[in-house]
């Protein structure tokens, strides 16, 4: 069989097929196209891409990961980003929601590299054990490196899906036992989209899918490789606590009066100042809330090593080595002392053997001021 | 009793006084406004946020403070350059084996207290010169993790110049964490410095400290003398 991309119907000919009207399109249009940021012609520019161009076959990977991302993304708030990208339509391969299992499973996959070479675009989700030659996650007898190797090779474009595949996650937080590895340290020369979080959010993921589907080449990226369009913001710059933060007024503990209030929840330890992530615009589970206006602290789940970068209810950092007590004042507080005891002892021991040096001095002016007298 | 004869000598000039008390009080209000934000206090108020902008004003003065800070110290190395030969740079960085010897001399009379012969140095002694060289290398790494960590609030090209810095160190929780840490460095710095001016000061009566303010040293007929020829067979040679 020969079949080749051109044969492939348009997004808005399998939707139609499924039963969506056209008014339900228009609507996901617009919709998406305010997630991505896009001016208002950008509607139109989505509904054409969508109306015009045959679907790009993706593959999406699974490693080491829990499925969150996956999760997050069929349960984004409109039905049809799910049925759009995956369920049947789009995804050629995937272990959670393909309905082929075992060697079929497997062909389908292969059959896309192939038929497809240079044209695919590339889910990975989770991270790759690289120790004992990869052998701590295998699949179909293979190890995640060759198959990620493989599977890159055709790739028009790679997306890392959470924080396991752009930066490691929890599996590759110290000590690191599997050598939990991102992604983008181990393709090279391809174009990667790193789309951090635990898990990212599910518009978020639809809006990198669509963009790559609408434009034909991968979304403004950031230094770290993240779309401009959803990480270019701290929580902290579009959380709706900040003009607590600015006054200076803040919980102390989860119970207390001015955690009542809605205070800022800095000193309990939010990493929102530190984690570039949409949650205070986009919120979850279509826009109900995010985790401080439940109350909680962001916990920086999509910056790199979020697991290490000490404890999720405080700010001081942590120093590995110094005790689960210790943190950076206390270690700065203690050296200041030590410092300030060792030169005491400094100013002893001069006073013990410099006291002829500074006799002399001391009985000079004495005795020039005694001449005046 | 012998009476020593003690001759003025203009050592700090007028821009390296400036810069070091500007400097020092940067230090201070930065060191303390940065401890603010990296550990707040609670009031337990009934305060509503529209009326109360503490947090907001303390970071506006460790920001500003920041661009006062940098723009001194882009003043004293301009001066490093300009300036009298107790200002300039040869000072502090350790070009030649003379300089390191000259450290290893300091080290044995003044802080080891081993009985060697006291090597007078008018202006910063080696080891001194060295340890600002190592200070100056510090306040840059404050200069380049604060503006890296400050890039993405502003839109002036110049914090924007930093932005690679969170990059480089994949996210801003460790830049933030080393700009915390280096603080204790400097605090731990300025102790030491502070003992060692009122050592120098108490024992050898030459008007260490309050050379900073006047920007002379006293230094003693016979050290100068012994200078001048020291340099002028330096010349010859
Ligand atoms: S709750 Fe967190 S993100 Fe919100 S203002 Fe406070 S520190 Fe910033
Ligand atoms: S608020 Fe912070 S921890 Fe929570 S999902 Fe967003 S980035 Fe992750």
């Amino acid at each position: 069989m020969n079949s080749t991309s051109t044969k492939r119907p348009t997004y808005y000919e399998e939707l139609r097929r499924k039963g969506y009207s056209r008014r339900e399109f228009m609507q996901f249009c617009t919709m998406i196209a305010a997630y991505m940021g896009l001016e208002a012609n950008g509607v139109a520019q989505v509904s054409e891409a969508l109306m015009s161009h045959p679907r790009v076959p993706v593959i999406w990977l699974h490693f080491q990961e829990c499925t969150c991302c996956s999760e997050s993304f069929i349960r984004s708030s409109h039905p049809m980003v799910a049925d759009i990208i995956l369920d049947k339509i789009s995804l050629d391969y995937t272990e959670t929601l393909m309905a082929a299992a075992g060697h079929q499973a497997e062909a389908a996959m292969e059959k896309t590299m192939k038929d497809s070479y240079g044209e695919y675009v590339l889910c990975v989700e989770g991270s790759v054990p690289v120790y004992e030659d990869g052998a701590y996650c295998c699949i179909g007898g293979r190890s995640a490196v060759d198959i990620l190797d493989e599977a890159a090779a055709g790739a028009k474009a790679v997306i890392g899906w959470g924080s396991c595949a752009c930066n490691g996650c929890v599996q590759a937080a110290s000590p690191n036992p599997t050598g939990a590895t991102p992604i983008h340290k181990l393709i090279k020369g391809k174009p990667i989209i790193k789309v951090p979080g635990c898990p990212p959010i599910g518009e978020v993921m639809a809006g990198v899918l669509v963009h790559l589907v609408t434009f034909g080449r991968i979304p403004e990226l950031d230094r770290i490789g993240r779309p401009k369009a959803f990480y270019s913001k701290r929580v902290h710059d579009s959380c709706y606590r900040r003009p607590f933060y600015d006054a200076g007024l803040f919980v102390e503990s989860f119970d207390d009066e001015n955690a009542k209030k809605g205070y800022c929840l800095y000193r309990v330890g939010c990493k929102g100042p530190t984690t570039y992530n949409a949650c205070g615009i986009m919120r979850w589970n279509d826009g109900v809330s995010y985790p401080i206006q439940s109350g909680h602290g962001c916990i920086g789940c999509s910056e790199e090593n979020f697991w290490d970068n000490g404890s999720f209810y405080t700010r001081v950092p942590n120093f590995p080595g110094f005790g689960i007590e210790s943190n950076a004042d206390k270690i700065g507080i203690a050296a200041a002392g030590l410092t300030a005891a060792g030169l005491t002892a400094h100013a002893v021991g001069t006073r013990l053997k410099r006291k002829k040096e500074h006799d002399k001095i001391l009985e000079e002016g004495i005795d020039n001021a005694n001449e005046l007298n | 009793m012998k009476t020593v004869r003690l001759r003025r000598v203009y050592v700090w000039q007028m821009p390296v006084r400036i810069f070091h008390w500007i400097n020092a009080l940067c230090i201070l209000v930065l060191g303390v406004t940065g401890y603010l934000i990296s550990n707040p206090p609670v009031f337990l108020s009934n305060a509503e946020a529209s009326n109360s902008f503490w947090f907001g004003t303390n970071r506006f003065i460790h920001f500003t403070t920041a661009y006062i800070f940098l723009s001194m110290l882009i003043m004293r190395l301009y001066w490093a350059f300009v300036g009298n030969k107790y200002a300039s740079w040869r000072n502090f960085i350790p070009i030649n084996k003379k300089f390191i010897q000259k450290i290893g001399g300091v080290l044995k009379h003044d802080i080891l207290l081993l009985k060697t012969e006291e090597d007078v140095s008018i202006g910063h002694n080696a080891l001194a010169g060295f340890s600002y060289f190592m200070f100056f290398l510090l306040t840059l790494i404050m200069i380049v993790t604060g503006f890296g960590l400050y890039a993405d609030s502003s839109t002036w090209f110049l914090p924007k110049l930093f932005a690679w810095v969170p990059a480089l160190f994949g996210g801003d929780y460790l830049v933030r964490e080393i700009h915390h840490v280096t603080m204790w460095i400097l605090v731990v710095f300025i102790l030491i410095h502070l003992y060692l001016v009122f050592l120098h000061d108490q024992y050898e009566g030459r008007g260490e400290t309050s050379a900073m303010i006047s920007g002379y040293k006293f230094i003693e007929e016979e050290v100068i003398e012994k200078q001048k020829e020291e340099r002028q067979i330096e010349r010859i040679a």
